[in-house]
């Protein structure tokens, strides 16, 4: 909403410093977008009119103008704008004029010929938004007089302001004046009504259908209405409120819904055979709006129709075109209605027509502002009409769905200061409503203190108390509640999760790779292409585009996408990692309403393989004290079949680890094998792992003895290293592989031979030092169970 | 008796062996050589000791006395050279080792790399812990919401106008139209409220979805924290206090806070909080306000025993102006150039 300081003054004495304005406005809720000047005079620019014009030979985009600036010298311009013709009155910037945009006006023309000053539109001068041609002046004008002056136009300053959609009054001055004025102590006044006599009876008939949707139609006749140009100071306000002047009738319609917040509608009365009817539209009924469209409508759209039922109207939303005020319009019908809200908002959304009137009764309308709006059209009509009569006798048909007049909404003292953290009175609760129109009716005393408040009908938002109470905090002044910092009684700290996941989150950072945050939205197909199933992927309804259409339900896909560009960006050290929900369809959607969402982590690095995942996997077990069983027998969609395990624990899935199958990467044109791991946070941060208990080091000699054994490669080194372990015995303190062989040449086939590994075992007992027979027992427990199986026995 | 002549030729006979001992030990060149001097000079066949067996052959007690003396200072004089030569050489071998073995440094100074956090997550991390400190504890929710959590117990009940301005995505999941990514973390509100009892101090850091094209300010997937506190007694100017506290903690000390009239169907009163920097300047932040009792109820708490405020506000915005990025989508193009600037 643009509120113009020279107009609000209208409605009381605010004054000019406009600071102080917008920081009342501010204060009150109103947010203040832009402070802006206008119609700052540009001395030089005088009205002149156009003599002729004439076209030269060698310049296309331009043309000569001769105009007469009131001295009777015949001036000439040149002119790159076509709207003017012979008699046109037009602002011509003079000789050594500073325009707003700092140009000063020379005699410097083209191919020779020099031009005596400059011809302006509208945006060069700063008189209206229109940079399309000349502005073409009333042909009113004294010749030779400064532009700003003959036009009354003054320095004026527009406040855009954010209405909010609480308070729908705020989209009239009347109601922003009535805050402002409530806050600075400025008497308020309605703008001036019309105080002519009444003419002689003249009624239409009004038929309201949908008493739902409409439940307020006045229809008010006006005749000796002549269709004319509004004069000038009512033109430039619509253009500095951002609207553009039609005629008299429409601009004075639109003047008073910007005023009272109340649109209205001008019919030519000799166009509607002589009733209105409010109804209901029957489908794929058609209306030629305004704006020239033809409109297809639904039975849920309020239609306006003539004294024949053919639609006239898109109730509340746009007026119909056949209907429309002409040159040769002499009498009018004045709708001026309340319509429902929702229903206005849903014809404008189906149809995307937004319009002033629109946003209005979307946002709500005071349904008892309709006499004074009638009677504010006639005084602003009779501006440009003298002879205007307003018929006696109007039709308002008034619905017992009209919202009630005044609303008596309870409202407790103590429950004002409970939520406001204030000591008011019941006095003070009283006084400050009391300035914004909302009536005290009755106090009622006793234990607890209520007031009966009267809801003004402009105030369609304040349903109940708690709305009361704001009322009362925006005039108290929310600068003055104070700040209390409350004392929190809760021991602020992260959970046990939270903490765990910070603590995985350095583990993972020390491991060198960085934090990304892919779009969690896929592609249709992009889940395939990694591998994976797009069975369980929910599908987004709206999507913003079809390639971001799918609920991820894994991590890869969007990894993938990020290494693969970063490889196409030739960048190095490629090693990415995300935590991220996942959110899968659930198989048996009776368990729950929302998807089967949870928390995964999953690192990737290119250029490395499964051996750099195991690295991986093994710091975080040990760190975070994450327990899995590796399974390189069931391998998971997308990954490298013979690189990879899942990781398990009985038959729950929590990751995997190892490398991307090759034919993934081939589908991503990744040329380098890709290490990844995965791990189901969800799961594995909320087992918090148990205080380990101390053990004693023991005080005597460790035993150590290496063995190496030659293993089959279809045999699991995890398989012999269990083995070893359950064979060393009581005194075994930690079993290291240390070392693993393959023979020159064997690594091409991995699958098909078998390698040397050789381990560490440590032997140490807590009481004693262990004798050589002793550790030479052991040493051939493991040698035994070692061959049985499988391995064989290889001396070191 | 005293046998002077004895005395005196033995004297030169000890001066001699001590001055041949030392100057020989300031010849040796390295410690070897020193350890073998010393093993030498030990042995009983060396010049004193030597002279030390021969003592006995003197016949005056005081002879035998002060020739041992003499003999005894001369050990002392020797070993205390030896000592300091092998101490010398020890010392030079050490430091000849030391610039053998000289390393440049800095041909390891950009070997291995730490990782980097994203810059979201850095900011989240740094507001979770200014409000920890005010005693808030983390609250986590879905990001798959239904409508009921993400409009419906938030005061925007189906036909509410306010719903059109959240530009909600929804799914193909379940009843048309009840599934959707939640378009803010409000929701966790009321799973808070659901499942904690009051008193209740919680902030609900998390990521929201909107239907918005993105440019160099907005993305349609991006970060929110939120704050609610109920209890009892709470009032507007805990809520004031809560955004002044968290603005020094958070900005500094030369920042302060405002709150200005705005409306949002899940609180009333509600309120826009600006801050204001030390030049004056102020910014808009986030939204705020007293619990809607509406919301209270939803939630499962009675409004007339408990009242509480919640607020939030934009993290990806925190995290693009600390740094300065210019464009808000480069910080979600997850190119390790820019992710290791962090």
């Amino acid at each position: 909403m643009k509120i113009l300081n020279s107009w609000l003054n209208e409605f009381g004495s605010f004054g000019t410093d406009t600071e102080k304005l917008a920081a009342a406005m501010t204060n009150l809720g109103l947010a203040v977008e832009s402070v802006t000047s206008v119609g700052t005079p540009v001395k030089g620019v005088v009205v002149a009119k156009v003599i002729r014009t004439e076209r030269h030979p060698d310049a296309a985009k331009v043309h000569r103008v001769y105009v007469d600036a009131g001295d009777g010298v015949e001036l000439h311009v040149w002119c790159g704008a076509f709207n003017m013709k012979p008699g046109d009155l037009i602002p011509l910037a003079t000789l050594g004029t500073t325009m707003p945009d700092g140009r000063v006006i020379t005699p410097r023309g083209i191919l020779g010929i020099e031009s005596h000053g400059m011809l302006c539109s509208g945006i060069e001068i700063g008189l209206d938004a229109d940079a399309d041609g000349i502005l073409i002046l009333p042909s009113t004008l004294k010749l030779g007089a400064d532009v700003f002056e003959a036009l009354g136009v003054t320095a004026d300053t527009v406040f855009d302001l954010d209405v909010t959609r609480n308070r729908p009054d705020c989209n009239g001055y009347l109601g922003v004046a009535r805050d402002l004025g409530a806050k600075l102590g400025v008497k308020v006044s309605a703008p001036a009504l019309d105080k002519a006599k009444k003419g002689s009876a003249r009624s239409l008939k009004v038929v309201i259908s949908d008493k739902e949707k409409c439940s307020r139609y006045n229809a008010t006749v006006m005749s000796g209405v002549v269709v004319t140009n509004s004069p000038v100071w009512i033109a430039r306000r619509l253009v500095n409120s951002g609207m553009r002047p039609i005629n008299n009738v429409v601009d004075a319609s639109n003047l008073v819904m910007l005023e009272l917040n109340q649109p209205t509608h001008a019919f030519d009365a000799d166009k509607i055979a002589n009733a209105f009817k409010i109804r209901c539209a029957r489908e794929k009924e058609t209306l030629v709006t305004l704006d020239g469209q033809t409109r297809e409508l639904v039975s849920t759209d309020l239609l306006i129709c003539d004294g024949k039922d053919m639609p006239i109207g898109l109730a509340g939303v746009m007026g119909g075109q056949s209907t429309e005020i002409s040159s040769t319009t002499r009498v009018v019908a004045l709708e001026t209605a309340f319509f429902e809200s929702s229903g206005v908002a849903s014809t404008a959304n189906r149809l995307g027509l937004r319009s002033e009137a629109s946003l209005r009764f979307e946002r709500g309308v005071d349904p008892y502002g309709v006499d004074d709006a009638v009677s504010r059209f006639a005084a602003l009509l009779r501006e440009s009409c003298p002879k205007l009569v307003v018929h006696a006798k109007a039709t308002d048909g008034i619905e017992k769905s009209l919202p009630l007049k005044q609303r008596v909404v309870g409202l407790r003292i103590a429950q004002v200061n409970r939520v406001l953290g204030t000591k008011l009175s019941a006095k003070s609760v009283s006084t400050l409503l009391a300035k914004i129109g909302f009536v005290t009716k009755a106090t009622s005393t006793g234990k607890i203190v209520t007031l009966k408040i009267g809801v003004p009908s402009w105030r369609p938002d304040c349903q109940s108390e708690i709305y009361l109470v704001e009322e009362v905090a925006r005039h108290y002044g929310y600068e003055n509640l104070g700040k209390i910092v409350p004392q929190s009684t809760m021991h602020g700290r992260l959970s046990p999760m939270q903490q765990r996941r910070r603590e995985l989150r350095e583990v993972i950072v020390g491991l060198g790779v960085s934090e990304a945050m892919p779009n969690p939205f896929l592609a249709p197909g992009d889940l395939t292409k990694s591998g994976l199933s797009e069975e369980l992927a929910i599908r987004l309804a709206n999507p913003l585009v079809f390639e971001e259409s799918v609920l991820r339900t894994s991590l890869r896909p969007g990894l993938l996408k990020a290494i693969s560009y970063n490889l196409s960006h030739r960048n190095t050290n490629i090693g990415l990692f995300e935590i991220g929900h996942v959110y899968p369809a659930r198989q048996d959607q009776s368990t729950g309403e929302l998807p089967d969402e949870y928390e995964v982590l999953c690192i990737i690095a290119a250029g490395v393989n499964s051996e750099v995942a195991m690295d991986w996997w093994s710091q975080l077990s040990v760190t975070m004290g994450f327990g899995a069983q590796l399974d390189q027998k069931s391998v998971e969609p997308g990954y490298h079949s013979t690189r990879s395990a899942s990781l398990r624990r009985g038959k729950q899935l929590l990751g995997s680890v190892g490398e991307i199958d090759p034919l993934v990467l081939a589908r991503h044109d990744i040329n380098v094998s890709v290490a990844c791991l995965e791990l189901n946070l969800t799961v594995s941060l909320n087992e918090i792992p148990k205080v380990s208990t101390a053990k004693s080091v023991s005080r005597f000699p460790r035993s150590d003895f290496d063995l190496a054994f030659s293993l089959p490669q279809n045999e699991p080194a995890s398989s012999l290293l269990k083995v070893l372990r359950q064979a060393s015995g009581p005194e075994l303190v930690d079993i290291l592989l240390f070392d693993i062989y393959r023979a020159p040449g064997v690594d091409q086939d991995l699958s098909a031979t078998s390698r040397s590994l050789t381990f560490r075992i440590q032997l140490q007992a807590k009481d004693r030092t262990l004798t050589d027979a002793e550790v030479s027992t052991a040493r051939q427990r493991c040698i035994d169970a070692a061959t049985k199986l499988g391995a064989q026995f290889r001396t070191v | 008796m005293s046998d002077q002549s004895v005395v005196t030729a033995m004297t030169q006979t000890v001066e001699l062996a001590q001055n041949s001992a030392l100057t020989a030990i300031a010849a040796t060149k390295d410690l070897s050589a020193v350890k073998t001097l010393t093993a030498d000079l030990n042995k009983k066949d060396s010049p004193l000791n030597t002279l030390k067996s021969e003592l006995g052959k003197l016949t005056s007690v005081d002879d035998k006395r002060t020739m041992g003396q003499l003999l005894n200072t001369a050990s002392q004089s020797v070993n205390a050279a030896l000592l300091a030569r092998s101490t010398e050489l020890e010392s030079l071998e050490i430091s000849a080792r030391v610039a053998r073995e000289a390393m440049d440094l800095s041909e390891f100074a950009t070997r291995r790399r730490r990782g980097h956090s994203h810059i979201v997550t850095q900011a989240t991390q740094r507001l979770e812990d200014v409000f920890i400190g005010l005693g808030f504890q983390i609250a986590e929710g879905p990001e798959v919401e239904t409508d009921f959590y993400n409009f419906e117990a938030l005061n925007m009940p189906k036909s509410h106008p306010a719903r059109s301005e959240f530009d909600t995505m929804f799914l193909e999941y379940g009843d048309p139209g009840s599934i959707l990514l939640r378009t803010h973390t409000s929701p966790v509100q009321i799973r808070v409220m659901q499942t904690w009892q009051p008193p209740i101090y919680a902030i609900m850091p998390g990521r929201v979805f909107r239907r918005d094209t993105p440019d160099a300010t907005h993305m349609p997937v991006f970060h929110q924290i939120e704050g609610l506190v109920i209890d009892r007694g709470i009032t507007f100017a805990h809520l004031a206090g809560t955004i002044e506290a968290f603005t020094k903690a958070f900005f500094g000390n030369e920042f302060t806070s405002r709150l200005r009239p705005s409306f949002f169907p899940f609180t009333e009163p509600s309120a826009e909080f600006d801050i204001r920097r030390a030049d004056g300047e102020w910014i808009e932040l986030g939204g705020c306000g007293m619990v809607h009792p509406n919301v209270l109820i939803s939630g499962g708490i009675n409004p007339e025993e408990f009242s509480g405020f919640a607020f939030g506000f934009g993290i990806d915005r925190m995290a693009k102006e600390r740094h300065n990025v210019e464009d808000i989508r480069e910080m979600y193009t997850n190119d390790l150039r820019f992710l290791r600037q962090f």
